[in-house]
């Protein structure tokens, strides 16, 4: 994908590099993954070899059978297969939550025998829909909650770019937003120090984190505190879902981008009586859903997010 | 609960509503597959409980349906009360004993709030 990239690579480009070659080194010293890069390694192949991919799916609604998409099971199971049909096998998959319709147990399996068929690592954060069951998130936090905090946040690193995922769909304040909550961003804080500035950043929640549209609660109450930390780096990319369609907006070094669902549209902000599923022509259902790739390339600017429809 | 009545003045009303009290609080909390009250409704359409804000008497047993595509909850600002998830067309019953003003919302999408006004008629 990058090949032309690097045979113009100049010595700005160069530096930045090695840049990054450096800060791989770090982190391998620091611990990071097996898979991390070393110095050696990244100068001897320095733009190629730690560059990678990975999806974002986003509100499949498993459980979903209503007008606006009568089997949310069966589009989900298309998003999969797109996956598996690109050219370029992901490293793996970051779902932006509501998995489920209900929480029920036979959508969160039949949700995970789907994803399943991508052979690919899933990383979860939940949205409102995953954590409706008795225990209010048990049933989600049995299934993709090891290891993780609190509601379910945690964070990881691959390659060198600092993944952290974040939980703002719980505690909801009576006419608020989304919402982190005070013990959330305290770890996050932490989580996120010591970190040198050049380090990516990926961030990830089911609900925007900034605010789409108050009216329909298409935000996060406390984001603005969670950005306060992340000010510092240098590129942050904030991946989120919830709204089923793309937005995106810059400020300063963060990239905000929300995904499509691969089940069914919802109107613009304000544009309509409410948030809820919209019904349009059955033909042209799959052209408002779709998935989303992040291409992460070493040396270049932010991540390269690029969405596809399920019709394409 | 008695005490609160009283201060609402009538003697007559405390009748009223202690006595409602007494058989509410053998269905307390209401649940959402008891069959359709009597009293007022609350409709859940388009994210919006209509009435925003309904006022009864005490002893009235409120009744909230779903009516949207999507499921949605009533959860009292207080905790007072608090539903089940409620999909499509499902209800849920609560039955109001003390006078007072009891704020809810929709713990899914909070934008969703709505009143329920308890005073003596």
């Amino acid at each position: 994908m990058d090949d032309h990239h690097n045979a113009g690579e100049d010595r700005r480009g160069f530096l930045k590099c090695m840049a990054w070659a450096g800060t791989g080194a770090l982190w391998t010293v620091s611990g990071g993954l097996a898979s991390s890069i070393s110095l050696d390694q990244a100068a001897a192949r320095p733009m190629v070899a730690k560059s990678f991919s990975f999806v974002q799916l986003s509100d499949s609604h498993v459980g979903f059978a209503k007008p606006a998409n009568p089997d949310a099971a069966a589009t989900y199971r298309e998003a999969v297969a797109k996956v598996i049909a690109m050219p370029v096998k992901p490293d793996f998959i970051i779902h932006t939550g509501d998995i489920t319709q209900l929480s029920r147990d036979q959508e969160f399996d039949d949700a995970d025998q789907i994803v399943k068929a991508a052979g690919l690592a899933v990383f979860h954060v939940p949205g409102e829909h995953d954590m409706l069951d008795e225990g209010a998130g048990k049933a989600y936090l049995d299934r993709y909650g090891k290891g993780s905090k609190g509601a379910g946040w945690y964070s990881f690193d691959h390659h060198g770019v600092h993944f952290v995922a974040l939980v703002n769909v719980v505690n909801l304040k009576p006419g608020g937003m989304g919402s982190l909550g005070p013990e959330q961003l305290a770890w996050l804080e932490k989580d996120l120090a010591g970190r040198s500035s050049s380090t990516p950043i990926v961030v990830f929640a089911h609900m925007p984190l900034w605010t789409v549209y108050a009216d329909w609660g298409w935000g996060t109450d406390d984001a603005a505190q969670a950005l306060t930390h992340l000010k510092r780096f240098g590129s942050v990319t904030v991946l989120n879902g919830h709204i089923h369609q793309i937005t995106r907006k810059v400020e300063g070094n963060v990239a905000f981008h929300t995904a499509r669902s691969t089940a069914f549209p919802q109107p613009v902000g304000g544009q309509g009586p409410s948030p809820g599923p919209l019904k349009v022509p059955t033909e042209q259902l799959h052209s408002m859903l779709g998935i989303t790739t992040a291409s992460f390339v070493r040396g270049t600017e932010p991540i390269a997010l690029i969405d596809a429809t399920l019709a394409a | 609960m008695f005490e609160h009545t009283l201060r609402a003045g009538a003697l007559a009303l405390v009748m009223t509503a202690s006595a409602a009290g007494v058989v509410a609080l053998g269905s307390v909390p209401a649940s959402a597959a008891a069959p359709a009250a009597a009293g007022p409704t609350v409709k859940i359409d388009n994210f919006v409980f209509g009435p925003a804000a309904l006022t009864v008497t005490p002893g009235t047993t409120v009744t909230w349906i779903n009516q949207d595509d999507i499921p949605h909850t009533i959860v009292a600002g207080d905790k007072s009360f608090k539903s089940k998830v409620l999909d499509t067309d499902e209800r849920f019953s609560f039955t109001f004993t003390r006078p007072g003003e009891y704020d809810y919302f929709c713990s899914l999408h909070p934008h969703m709030t709505g009143k329920v006004i308890v005073k003596a008629a």
